[in-house]
């Protein structure tokens, strides 16, 4: 029983954590019908500057120097994705819609590249934040503070995002961009600059989302943005790619199921981890064959 | 009429093409120092161009979006491995769980890898297979994934992908697939070299066997696309409901064009497995999906020739002319700022967001390298084709 708790409780901390990064997933693609290949990149990236503002803020660290470079790390990340986004999208945007998901991938080997080139290809550790990485006890284990906190927070973001949705006026534009991109532009809807929002709304989450995981799994090498970021993305699609609550839920279902995978009794089981999610998407596909809270897409002659 | 004859000349040319190439592959293999980065360039070079043609032909011609390309290779890959490690190397190789659970190889049922025979039968065959696997697991998981659409299709695949990965690592199969080590000893390229009795090399003809395998794969692709069936391809590419309408089967079809790219797949990761001189299922991640499909959008999606000349300058430049980026370097004695290990990746990731960047429709478009020769069509013939883009 106590087993059985500390593994739903990492799971729903892992779910929360993927669930951040899907957001960003979801909205790009809900928007610019783009897989954001670099995103996942943006997240490993969000974790490197935290180790390295932390390491050259202060000699040693300090609560305020942490928070300190903590907001430095968010408003970089977003910064980041800003750039991205104006940088690699933003020309292509009549182009093919291949070309822009190609330019995705090319931003993404940049990064990767370019984090392997600073970090020499060593996997860096990420630092202890203070109070978010101390431990207590639960049920006989003892599981640090952010796993306790991550479904909390996550649940809030999502509602205060789901707000700024539904009950503001860039989130109305939002909206409507996503309905019918070239009709809202007909309405006077500033395109770029809600695409922009929507990339620094995802790029902040996951930044969030880098502070939350990498106090979780300490150590950050170049491509410790692909696995995460790409469960996170099969979370999207799981949900339905678009669907805010749908990537939400499909990132917690995920993240809960992967840790009891994880320690299943029969040799090799940690194998499949990362194989049982796939597994998971393609048969919730060939059944609800866009994702979970997918819109039916039909086809119009 | 006239289409037929243009096409036999056009046939004819290529046979041509075909022909000079693999003798200057040959010249040069056996002119040029072996060490030369060159001969890495031309051995990956036609094995991924391969792989990117059989990824057009599935993108491009018929335009299914799938990413399960790296697991194709990777049945391809394993399937020539396991068919060919000799039997008195498997007790070495497969070490860790007392011996392979597989007691014959390829090569030694036609008289073993050292006699010409066995190694050019063994092998030929052992690619045929890989293909054969990776094509009929490609109709296994297209029975349930064929049916959706664009995104939520590549994603499948690429799930597909991972899950076939982990599969191939799994302990428990260690007997076949030696677990998460990989399968060595297995006939390479520089196996076909001839050597004299002295075991001197006579006639190297190692980066000549990909050229020829990739050749010829890529000439049945070609006709394939040339033929009724390859219209079918298009006509699903263009509008899925009028290639509907006008009696096409889609089902059919779609599988048709899955199950040869896979086949194409699986040969090309038999070639892989034998450029690497060893099958190891941690090398086929998705990033190598990745990179394939960057060279196929960077030579142009539906361009066979695009695929290729792509393909070689993707290697090229992340292989051999960007090397010097990667040592230290110093110019009348002042220190090159940067230069150390990694800054090649960096550059090389520049140079691709620039080319993603100007060459929207990629190097070749939709042409191919014949129609450049040709005198260009007037005006207006040209803006109506460009509606399709």
């Amino acid at each position: 029983m106590e087993f059985f708790i500390s593994t739903l409780l990492f799971g729903i901390s892992v779910g929360g954590q993927y669930a951040l990064i899907a957001i960003g997933y979801t909205m790009v693609y809900g928007i610019l019908r783009l897989i954001n290949f670099a995103h996942g990149d943006v997240f490993m990236v969000a974790g490197l500057m935290g180790i390295y503002l932390t390491s050259s803020l202060g000699a040693y660290l300090s609560p305020t120097t942490i928070l300190v470079s903590l907001i430095l790390v968010l408003v970089l990340t977003v910064l980041l994705g800003f750039l991205i986004e104006r940088v690699a999208y933003k020309p292509l945007r009549t182009a093919p819609r291949m070309s822009v998901m190609i330019s995705a991938i090319g931003v993404s080997y940049l990064l990767q590249n370019t984090a392997t080139y600073v970090t020499g290809g060593q996997p860096m550790t990420y630092p202890a934040i203070p109070f978010l990485s101390d431990t207590i006890t639960v049920a006989g284990t003892p599981i640090k503070w952010v796993v306790i906190l991550t479904p909390f927070l996550v649940v809030i973001l999502v509602v205060a995002l789901t707000q700024l949705i539904n009950h503001t006026k860039v989130g109305m534009a939002m909206r409507a961009v996503a309905k019918d991109f070239e009709t809202s532009q007909l309405m006077g809807i500033k395109i770029n600059s809600v695409i922009s929002t929507t990339f620094v709304i995802g790029s902040a989450l996951a930044a969030l989302g880098s502070m939350l995981y990498f106090t979780t799994y300490q150590a950050v090498t170049p491509t410790a943005g692909a696995m995460p970021g790409l469960k996170a993305f099969v979370a999207a699609v799981f949900g339905g790619i678009g669907s805010i609550p749908g990537a939400v839920i499909g990132a917690f279902l995920i993240g809960i199921c992967e840790n009891f995978v994880k320690v299943l009794p029969f040799e090799g089981a940690t194998t499949f981890v990362d194989a049982f999610t796939f597994a998971l998407l393609i048969i919730v596909l060939v059944f609800k064959p866009t994702g979970l809270f997918g819109e039916k897409a039909t086809d119009k002659v | 009429m006239i289409q037929t004859k243009k096409n036999k000349t056009g046939a004819f040319l290529g046979l041509v093409a075909a022909v000079v190439v693999l003798a200057l592959v040959v010249v040069l293999e056996n002119t040029l120092p072996s060490t030369s980065q060159l001969f890495i360039v031309l051995k990956k070079g036609a094995v991924y161009s391969l792989v990117a043609v059989s990824m057009n032909l599935l993108n491009g011609f018929t335009g299914l979006f799938s990413l399960g390309q790296a697991g194709f290779m990777l049945l391809g890959a394993y399937t020539y491995a396991i068919l060919t490690v000799p039997v008195a190397q498997k007790d070495t190789v497969y070490y860790l769980y007392g011996g392979s659970a597989l007691n014959f190889s390829l090569p030694d049922l036609f008289g073993g890898v050292d006699t010409p025979q066995g190694l050019i039968l063994g092998v030929a065959l052992a690619i045929l297979l890989a293909g054969c696997v990776a094509a009929l697991f490609a109709w296994l998981i297209g029975l349930p994934v064929l049916r959706l659409k664009s995104d939520y299709l590549a994603i499948a695949t690429l799930g597909f992908a991972e899950i076939i990965r982990a599969i191939f690592q799994w302990q428990a199969l260690g007997p076949v697939t030696n677990g998460a080590n990989m399968i060595t000893q297995i006939p390479t390229f520089t196996s076909f070299n001839i050597k004299n009795a002295d075991g001197e090399v006579i006639l190297r003809l190692s980066a000549f066997v990909p050229f020829l395998v990739a050749i010829l794969c890529i000439a049945v692709i070609v006709m394939l696309i040339n033929s009724s069936y390859g219209r079918a391809f298009k006509a699903i590419r263009e509008d899925e409901i009028a290639a509907e309408a006008m009696g096409i089967n889609l089902a059919k079809h779609k599988m048709l064009s899955f199950c040869i790219s896979s086949f194409f797949a699986g040969v090309g990761g038999a070639l892989f497995a034998m450029y690497a001189s060893n099958a190891q299922a941690k090398v086929y991640t998705s990033t190598m999906t990745y990179e394939i499909l960057l060279i196929v959008v960077i030579g142009g999606i539906g361009s066979v020739s695009g695929s290729c000349i792509a393909t070689f300058l993707y290697v090229a430049a992340s292989e051999w002319w960007l090397r010097f980026l990667d040592s230290e370097m110093w110019i009348f004695g002042v220190k090159v700022p940067f230069l150390r290990t990694g800054f090649r990746m960096v550059v090389f990731s520049i140079i691709i967001m620039i080319v993603v960047l100007f060459f929207r429709r990629g190097l070749m478009g939709d042409k191919e390298l014949p129609d450049l020769f040709r005198p260009r069509p007037k005006k207006t013939a040209r803006k109506a084709g460009e509606h399709n883009g």
